[in-house]
């Protein structure tokens, strides 16, 4: 045994070696041919053209639309399920957030929904967090923005809702089999990489404008975690359990529901959670198609560049998603805590919860009846605060950092970018084919080969392949940095819990903060240009590295970094020579992450200068002529991320072997 | 023991219970839900007009329009007003599913009058807003009063070195902006034979942003632009030049060299809603105001960030004549 691990590691590492020296050869020879192929088939295509597959989509489009009020489709099919949607969320509407029967207000007012909130995180939770939610809550009336939050709200917990309806049974399917499990995923990736502002407008062809379609939108994008999340659960159901179960006698469908679903029932929550980050992420884009709520106060408020005002709204954002995150954590959390909780507290819990129940109920019948409890009292002062300190704030740095800023990234765009860039767009399309398929099957094995290579043959057919290359460019040089900060901040977050307790709170409001928010104050600091994309896309992906690498650094195990210490390693060599390289799965993981979250906000970098696939998608949400290379732009963002997910997905299992 | 522990916990339900009912008998002093809810006036005292759904493109301009004819259309009118926040594709969309009513300010879009109006008949036009829509070339008012002959097209290409920037590959940089402008301005840099290269900010915000950086700080920066507009308010950009405009000297959308023409911004509207006899309808047909008109109302809400509302009630109440022709 022992000989064998001997003869094992030299061999391992004279292939790593190998590797190594292989991509950096088909690094140098491209860079050769560069230089003689320079500006030659390069595929190239101006903003106004189309190709045949572009004006195609725009027929297919066009033709849906003219039959739209014949079509039995229509009729008997997505009308009907426009309906329900539509029911559901103008009743919960009705309740919390619009006026409704004739009444100027909702059915339960503001006391009502603090004491519902506070009540329910109690009972699924604990008091801790309930009192947070009441805090929470609370903080949302005195922005002055309470009517809003309700609405967003409203919209988070239909979707949420549908997307579940959904997302358990089919997640449950997953878990339970492994064709279907293969079957599905390629659709999670699609629906989670396809940019939202390519199927917003034909959302609204197929379901109408308002809150049936910004609520299908957000399904669509909220029900891959669970999906994911769910299956990963009953997946992870120690085998031995089940065996037991069946060897007892249990059917299948016993065993599904007295030991999968219950034993797995932590992690599912965990889904759940993340299906509500991921709607409320979907907030601002979904008020494009007039869904109501916070979204449309950042969306117009950014239209007269109000920075203050998107900004107090976008902490709205952040502050329910706070809350509802911590809610959904404790609520995984508690089945476990209450069984070690002593049993004289747990005797006490039915009836204070009953109490509990009363007091809400007359709490919520007071909301409804009177005024003071109903309407939000106060002017929403904390809101203006709010609003004037995030003016005041951005001014400053406007004014004092952008001098600096400009140096830096200039620095970065000429030294980094544009040779990249250049290298990329400039090269014939095949030889970046092969150079790209030669690294995926070096780096990831002959399937990621095979994947690259058909990704890389679906993306010269969008007919969008310059614009692929441009945005490649960008994506990398953004995940470069992304993991840049992720090293440096990740490792100093897993050697110092007091860090990680500072740190965390801001990251979690990166990531939930809609990136509307901040364009504002970028643009001001770096310009129109892609430099001002990369920064955005550096805000929403590297709080995920940051955290991914900080947890591999914490699992190193404590006594191996002892064992270093004691042999007389300082600081520097503990980091370099034992906790990232034995992270090294983290670190893979971290850069698949973060490349996927760069490449989800491509679009968003298409408003503020980055040009190629994000302002072809965002042209084809604007102009009906452009919305064919709107989609194949969305497509073309797709594959992007479909390649290199399966490169460094086999990367990282290689790495790991 | 067991009885006893549950008689205690019935006990202190019952006390958390008797509390809650005298908080709620002593808290009835407070005014109810809907009281105050039969205010003569208000929506639903007049049941000719109904629900008049308006959409509202995201440009504070437009805006101003929806503001001011939504204002009217519910104080004097009578009517509910929904108004729908979309991007104009999507607007013209819902006239035939019978979501949108109106559109108040569109700005040519031949492709979309063709498919809605001429093809699927949805859509019919109803009238001019009376705004002239002027697009072109700008710069900030700080570089045309340092170099003026800049305002000429033929001097551009003199000062292109100075508008290079990390983004335009060694060219002047040409800013343009959101996506769905109406823009020649690839055409006209080639068959002008300019050095420039044009940049897309994608977004009106962004452009805006430029602009207003460039005054602060004295930059260079040349980019499209358009009135009516609230920022020119703020920050009077000067525009440039370019070869007159001449009819049908932009048929050929790839040899255009000629300036924009002057758009006559037009209303919009469902051929339902023309047909329906609603009062709103005749508003929206007879609303006609000026460039100044839509600024100022822009201006209030962008710049002294006054509600829509609020400045429609503004501008409505100091120009009571005009808005009476709107709705005899």
């Amino acid at each position: 045994m022992a000989v064998a691990l001997e003869k094992s590691a030299p061999l391992a590492g004279v292939r790593k070696v190998r590797r190594r020296t292989v991509a950096a050869a088909i690094l140098v020879a491209w860079l050769l041919l560069f230089v003689v192929l320079r500006g030659q088939q390069t595929l190239t295509l101006a903003a106004a053209d189309l190709t045949g597959l572009h004006r195609w989509f725009n027929d297919v489009n066009d033709s849906i639309g003219a039959d739209r009020n014949s079509n039995p489709l229509f009729l008997y099919f997505f009308n009907e399920i426009r309906l329900v949607i539509d029911n559901l969320v103008t009743f919960i509407q009705h309740l919390i957030s619009q006026p409704s029967a004739g009444r100027p207000l909702p059915q339960i007012g503001w006391l009502g929904v603090v004491a519902v909130v506070g009540y329910v995180s109690w009972a699924v939770g604990n008091w801790r967090v309930a009192l947070l939610a009441v805090a929470g809550f609370t903080f949302l009336g005195l922005q002055g923005l309470w009517q809003e939050s309700m609405d967003t709200l409203s919209l988070t917990l239909s979707a949420v809702f549908v997307a579940l309806l959904f997302a358990i049974p089919l997640g449950v399917w997953a878990g339970l089999s492994d064709r279907v499990d293969r079957i599905v995923t390629p659709f999670l990736d699609f629906m989670q990489t396809m940019p939202t502002f390519v199927y917003l407008a034909p959302l609204t062809l197929f379901f109408l404008i308002g809150g049936a379609s910004a609520t299908i939108a957000t399904v669509i994008y909220a029900a891959p975690p669970a999906i994911r999340i769910t299956a990963h659960a009953i997946r992870s159901v120690p085998q031995a359990t089940v065996e037991a179960a069946e060897s007892l006698g249990a059917t299948r469908r016993q065993a599904l529901l007295k030991v999968l679903l219950p034993m797995s029932k932590r992690t599912v929550v965990m889904g759940v959670n993340q299906s509500i980050m991921a709607a409320l992420a979907m907030v601002t884009i979904a008020a494009l198609i007039d869904a109501p709520g916070l979204g449309k106060t950042v969306v117009q408020a950014l239209q007269s560049l109000d920075v203050g005002t998107a900004f107090n709204a976008g902490l709205a954002i952040v502050v329910m998603a706070i809350v509802l995150d911590r809610v959904t954590t404790a609520a995984s959390a508690r089945a476990e805590t209450a069984r070690r909780s002593n049993h004289r507290l747990l005797g006490w819990r039915r009836p204070l919860l009953g109490a509990g129940a009363v007091v809400t109920v007359v709490l919520v019948y007071l909301s409804h009846t009177y005024l003071w409890a109903a309407e939000f009292p106060g002017d929403g002062g904390v809101g203006s605060s709010v609003a004037s300190a995030a003016d005041s704030a951005t001014g400053w740095a406007q004014d004092d950092l952008s001098g600096l800023t400009n140096a830096f990234r200039d620095g970065v765009t000429n030294g980094l970018l544009n040779p990249f860039q250049s290298l990329l767009t400039d090269s014939p399309w095949w030889l970046v084919s092969v150079v790209l398929i030669a690294l995926g099957a070096v780096l990831g094995g002959l399937r990621a080969g095979v994947t690259t290579a058909v990704c890389l043959g679906l993306l010269v057919g969008t007919g969008l392949w310059s614009d692929a290359m441009t945005t490649l460019a960008s994506t990398l040089v953004a995940t470069v940095l992304v993991m840049l900060l992720g090293v440096v901040l990740g490792v100093w977050m897993g050697r110092s819990p007091l860090v990680d307790r500072l740190l965390r709170p801001t990251l979690d409001a990166a990531q939930v903060m809609p990136p509307f928010v901040y364009l504002v104050p970028f643009l001001a600091l770096f310009g129109a240009t892609r430099f001002t994309a990369i920064v955005a896309a550096i805000v929403y992906a590297a709080p995920v590295a940051i955290k991914i690498v900080a947890d591999g650094v914490r699992a190193v195990p404590e006594t191996t970094v002892e064992a270093a210490t004691s042999a007389g390693c300082n600081t520097w060599q503990i980091i370099t020579k034992v906790q990232l390289p034995m992270s090294r799965g983290a670190l893979t993981l971290a850069t698949n992450q973060g490349l996927i979250y760069v490449l989800s906000m491509v679009v968003v970098g298409g408003l503020v200068g980055a040009g190629a696939l994000g302002y072809d998608v965002v042209a084809g949400f604007s102009q009906g002529q452009l919305y064919g290379k709107g989609l194949a732009a969305g497509l073309a963002i797709v594959l992007l991320g479909v390649m290199f997910d399966r490169i460094t997905q086999a990367a990282a299992r290689r790495a790991s072997a | 023991m067991a009885t006893r522990v549950r008689q205690r916990r019935t006990g202190m339900a019952g006390a958390a219970v008797a509390t809650v009912i005298g908080l709620t008998l002593t808290a009835c002093g407070g005014a109810k839900v809907g009281d105050d809810s039969a205010d003569p006036g208000g929506s639903g005292s007049s049941g000719k007009c109904g629900t008049f759904n308006l959409a509202v493109n995201p440009w504070v301009g437009y805006e101003a329009d929806a503001a001011v004819v939504a204002y009217v259309a519910q104080h004097d009118l009578g009517c509910t007003v929904d108004k729908k926040d979309l991007k104009e594709e999507i607007a013209w969309q819902g006239f035939g599913t019978g979501e949108v009513d109106a559109v108040l300010e569109n700005w040519g879009h031949d492709d979309l009058k063709k498919k809605y109006i001429t093809q699927q008949k949805t859509a019919v036009a109803a009238g001019s807003t009376g705004n002239e829509g002027i697009i072109g070339w700008y710069v900030p008012p700080w570089l045309a009063k340092a170099h003026p002959d800049i305002t000429d097209w033929k001097n551009l290409d003199k000062y292109a070195a100075n508008f290079k920037t990390s983004e335009s590959g060694g060219k002047g940089q040409l800013l343009d902006g959101d996506p769905s402008y109406v823009t020649n301005d690839e055409a006209l840099v080639k068959n002008l034979k300019l050095d420039f290269k044009v940049v897309y900010a994608g977004s009106e915000t962004a452009l805006i942003q430029s602009f207003r950086k460039a005054e602060k700080n004295k930059e260079w920066v040349i980019g499209y632009f358009y009135e009516p507009q609230w920022f020119l308010s703020e920050v009077p950009l000067v525009k440039v030049e370019l070869p007159a405009y001449m009819t049908g000297c932009d048929a050929d959308a790839a040899k255009i060299a000629c300036d924009y023409p002057v758009y006559d911004l037009d209303k919009i509207v469902s051929a339902r809603f023309a047909k329906s006899g609603s009062p709103a309808y005749d508003l929206v047909k007879k609303f006609h105001w000026t460039n100044d008109d839509q600024n100022t109302v822009a201006k209030y809400i962008a710049v002294d960030k006054l509600s829509p509302d609020a400045a429609a009630k503004k501008w409505v109440e100091a120009n009571r004549d005009k808005v009476d022709a709107w709705i005899k």
